[in-house]
């Protein structure tokens, strides 16, 4: 972490966007491991990829490099398609049970 | 207290910061790191979504104030426009807005094992921005943020050179992605095509909504169209 490698934008070091970046994966991470309903837990995956996004883009304006950016845009589309199916097999769960926590779900198990 | 802000001030001075990007730094992060929290501890599912979209709104300002403009407006019209309307949209369809109570621990030592999980993770993650270094010194592949373009047009043109076998499998999973959303969310089969389902997977079916549900208006909406379709699909076999 070298002053060559810190981006001069605005003055603010990318080591900043890359902690807070870490602080909110760590909260995503924890939440998704604490809570149980399924539609909470989802959004934690939201917060983390958020932080990962964030993290790219630092990364980004920090190594002059649009690639960052361009990667971001993909995990953005991702990101729409895992919660389209996502909250596809949400409903196809909740249309049997009326309260599926996620400690409900052991239908698969053996 | 002192020494902690005379550093930032050093730090403040001698690398040009104008203070608008510095506060608006701080801003978006408290605003970022407050709505992750409430994310994970509102007991409400609505109050969760509503939460996310403040932590989007967080990011999306981050991103203006690293250059990139097209992400940020894209954060803002995919994420705050529409994967958060489909989450609010699902939990109202369903009616799953009721308070959980997130005192009670099901799990035995859940709580402690995920802070020491994240507690882990989080450390790791710290060492390894301490440890490692950022630049491998590779040449960029993908095109610089530097030049005179514009956000819109360096990014478009990096998809569409560079990066364009992965676009086109994006399309590809998009398609997939609603193509399975369509399957997954279709009922099971109704009075349409009744004539080509068996009676028996009707009738377990109906069972089953009877029995897992009562206090719930959707899923008696649901249970009470079930028999009337069952009779209708009985009907329709007398008269076919």
């Amino acid at each position: 972490m070298n002053a060559a490698n810190t981006a001069i934008n605005g003055g603010i070091p990318g080591e900043w966007y890359l902690a807070l970046a870490a602080v909110l994966f760590a909260i995503g991470a924890f939440g998704l491991l604490i809570r149980r309903n399924v539609l909470v837990m989802f959004m934690c995956i939201e917060l983390m990829l958020n932080a990962a996004n964030l993290t790219f883009v630092t990364f980004a304006n920090m190594l002059h490099d649009i690639g960052g950016q361009v990667l971001v845009f993909f995990v953005l589309v991702v990101a729409a398609a895992e919660v389209v199916v996502g909250l596809g097999i949400v409903v196809a769960i909740f249309r049997r049970r009326a309260n599926a926590t996620a400690d409900d779900l052991h239908l698969m198990k053996g | 207290m002192l020494t902690a802000a005379g550093a930032l001030f050093a730090a403040v001075s001698t690398s040009h910061v104008d203070y608008v990007s510095i506060g608006t730094f701080v801003v978006a992060a408290a605003i970022v790191l407050s709505g992750g929290i409430g994310v994970v501890v509102a007991r409400n599912p609505v109050h969760s979504a509503l939460m996310l979209v403040m932590t989007l709104f967080g990011i999306a300002v981050l991103f203006v104030l690293q250059r990139a403009d097209f992400l940020a407006v894209v954060q803002v019209i995919v994420y705050a426009g529409a994967i958060v309307v489909l989450f609010l949209f699902v939990i109202m369809f369903l009616g799953v807005d009721r308070e959980e109570n997130i005192a009670v621990e099901p799990l035995r030592g859940q709580r402690p094992l995920a802070v020491a999980l994240v507690a882990l993770g989080f450390t790791g993650l710290v060492l390894l921005a301490e440890v490692s270094k950022w630049t491998t010194g590779a040449p960029s592949v993908s095109g610089s943020t530097d030049v005179a373009a514009s956000n819109v047009s360096q990014i478009g043109k990096s998809v569409y050179t560079t990066y364009l076998f992965p676009f086109e499998v994006t399309a590809a999973l998009l398609v997939i992605a609603v193509v399975g959303a369509v399957v997954l969310a279709r009922r099971p089969p109704v009075a349409s095509n009744a004539g080509s389902v068996p009676a028996g997977e009707v009738t377990e079916d109906v069972t089953g909504d009877d029995g897992s549900v009562s206090d719930r208006p959707v899923e008696e909406a649901f249970a009470a169209s079930s028999p009337s379709e069952s009779t209708d699909e009985a009907s329709g076999e007398v008269t076919s």
